[in-house]
């Protein structure tokens, strides 16, 4: 399905650009994490130093707010893991009733914007009076990142198909030596896939966070309150760098365990 | 108990349930995340419905809970209603700069790139989408403070009088990029576009090229073929991608907070509200604005066949 004529140069152009401008932002972070200069955000940095990377690993404040952001995406994408492949081994059996509400229910949490899903957990809590605590974060972040792993099962599912199922059975396996020898192996990379972009997308989530988190930090709120206020500005370069880095790295890997099929990973966040 | 294989044990037992009652197993697999959605989304969406009918005393500023329309009706209110068009008029804004930036990207990526390329676009666009989005924020505050990259760059080819001429246009200009609507606007499409970019590039794939040479055997120059023959085709995608550029921008409030003047967006209306002012009825009346709106665009969208696109 490709035009045999030349791209139009015009066009050739535009594409590059809108390259350009997606990437070359994110490098600047790279380059202001050595400035000297931490007041201001001067172009071109006045100096390149290294030492902001020993300050920000001496600074205290910066590890409670990891800690809770690594325990709260693994967690959420453990749960998400379970929650979302058991959604998609349910679809990929049956048309049944009520099944494309189902599968918009799933997908509503992130087509929906953050600060819906944020503030409607909010007025539960207040309703419920419950109070703020790991638990609500982890509430409202399994719930966005059930359809990431969802995405990835059911398309893995689909491939599968039912004859090697019934083969098993053939062969006189019960429905939980099925599971563990011949859906699990199948399975495998694509779960691996969707629960490494439900943990990025988890440990990067800041609006949600934000309504559920009550006094809290995770490191997005952390990083947000420093942008908010900043105090040592090379430093939030260095967190930043932090994140980027750990969600960026997931992603990657997600796409190399899954490219090469129509279900590659994290075409629908 | 009888079935093909001779019982074994209690697992063998419930093989044979399921195979006998497929319904079973598929209802015992839907269970757990149905209820987990049922309750904690489907649930937490009720309450703030529930939340938006009721007030707060004006005196004490305790919740009242009685059902009533006072609070929509504050929205109403001059102040808040600004809140609401600005931010529409925002996300409409947003949409069409993301359709104009996507297109040449998407219809490379789709009907030119081949092989090693199509790889370098599949994943320059899915790198962005999915890295930090606090991180790309914060990138722009650098490149748009008054010190930063683009005014060293404008007074570098001597367009320093150029960028003071644009931060001297009223309402969208203000005193440097990050503290106007056109930073605010800028990070919106940043963020936004590989939303865009991704359902615009699988409509266009579509588009079978059959169609075009039929176009240019009837006499069609490029841009003839381009206008009556592409852009229809495309239309569902763009629409999809639209719907996320939309409904992504309506409920921000990070992006506004960080980059633009101090005006507020719904978003920010949302977050202030629960917060400090702990107004929740009212926040949670303003939260249901962009569901209202990204309801009248979905129902619009479905008519015009976008969620083939999906």
């Amino acid at each position: 399905m490709h035009s045999d004529a030349r791209p139009p140069l015009g066009l050739t152009i535009g594409a590059i650009l809108g390259l350009l401008f997606l990437h070359l932002p994110i490098l600047l972070i790279f380059l202001y994490a050595f400035t000297t200069e931490d007041r201001s955000y001067q172009f071109p940095p006045p100096g390149l130093t290294t030492k902001w990377f020993a300050v920000a690993w001496n600074r205290e404040d910066i590890w409670p707010p990891l800690y809770l952001s690594l325990r709260v995406a693994a967690i959420s994408s453990g749960m998400a893991l379970v929650l979302g492949t058991l959604c998609a081994a349910a679809m990929a059996r049956a048309r049944f009733f009520g099944r494309d509400t189902i599968s918009l229910l799933v997908i509503l949490p992130i087509a929906l914007p953050g600060i819906i899903t944020g503030m409607s957990l909010r007025s539960a809590f207040a309703v419920a009076d419950i109070p703020f605590s790991t638990w609500t974060i982890v509430l409202g972040h399994a719930t966005f990142c059930i359809v990431i792993v969802y995405n990835n099962a059911v398309a893995r599912f689909r491939r599968l198909g039912a004859s090697m199922l019934e083969a098993s059975a053939d062969l006189g396996a019960n429905s939980f030596q099925t599971f563990r020898h011949v859906i699990l192996p199948n399975l495998g990379s694509a779960l691996l896939a969707g629960g490494m972009l439900a943990f990025a997308l988890s440990f990067d989530e800041v609006i949600v966070t934000t309504f559920t988190a009550g006094q809290q930090s995770t490191l997005p709120i952390w990083m947000l309150n420093e942008l908010v206020r900043p105090r040592q500005r090379p430093v939030t370069n260095v967190v930043a760098i932090v994140v980027f880095t750990a969600t960026f790295l997931p992603i990657l890997a997600a796409y190399y365990l899954t490219r090469g099929g129509e279900e590659t990973a994290g075409g629908g966040k | 108990m009888e079935s093909a294989h001779p019982a074994r044990g209690a697992f063998d037992r419930m093989t044979a349930l399921f195979w006998r009652r497929p319904k079973l197993l598929t209802a015992l697999l839907i269970a757990p995340p149905l209820l987990w959605l049922g309750v904690v989304y489907v649930g937490s969406l009720a309450a703030l419905l529930l939340q938006s009918f009721y007030s707060i005393d004006e005196f004490s500023g305790i919740v009242v809970p009685e059902f009533t329309l006072k609070t929509y009706a504050e929205l109403l209110i001059p102040s808040n209603y600004d809140v609401i068009v600005r931010t529409v008029t925002m996300a409409a804004a947003v949409t069409l700069a993301s359709v104009a930036i996507a297109f040449p990207v998407a219809f490379f990526a789709a009907r030119h790139a081949k092989g090693r390329w199509k790889a370098v676009f599949y994943l320059g666009v899915m790198l962005p989408l999915w890295s930090s989005y606090l991180v790309k924020v914060y990138a722009w505050k650098l490149i748009l403070a008054k010190e930063g990259i683009i005014t060293w760059a404008a007074e570098g080819i001597g367009a320093g009088n150029v960028l003071g001429a644009v931060l001297a246009i009223p309402v969208i200009g203000g005193n440097s990029l990050s503290t106007s609507y056109i930073g605010t606007f800028l990070v919106f499409v940043y963020v936004w576009l590989p939303y865009m970019i991704l359902p615009m590039q699988a409509s266009l794939e579509r588009v079978p090229t059959s169609m075009l040479e039929a176009s240019a055997d009837l006499g069609a120059r490029g841009w003839r073929t381009f206008r009556s023959v592409i852009l229809p085709l495309a239309l569902p995608g763009v629409i999809a991608g639209s719907i996320f550029t939309f409904s992504l921008t309506l409920g921000d409030y990070i992006i506004p907070q960080i980059i633009g003047s101090s005006r507020f967006f719904i978003g920010q209306a949302v977050y202030s509200l629960q917060g400090t002012a702990g107004n929740i009825p009212l926040a949670a009346a303003f939260a249901v604005v962009p569901i209202v709106i990204m309801l009248v665009y979905l129902a619009v969208a479905r008519k015009m066949g976008a969620f083939d696109a999906l």
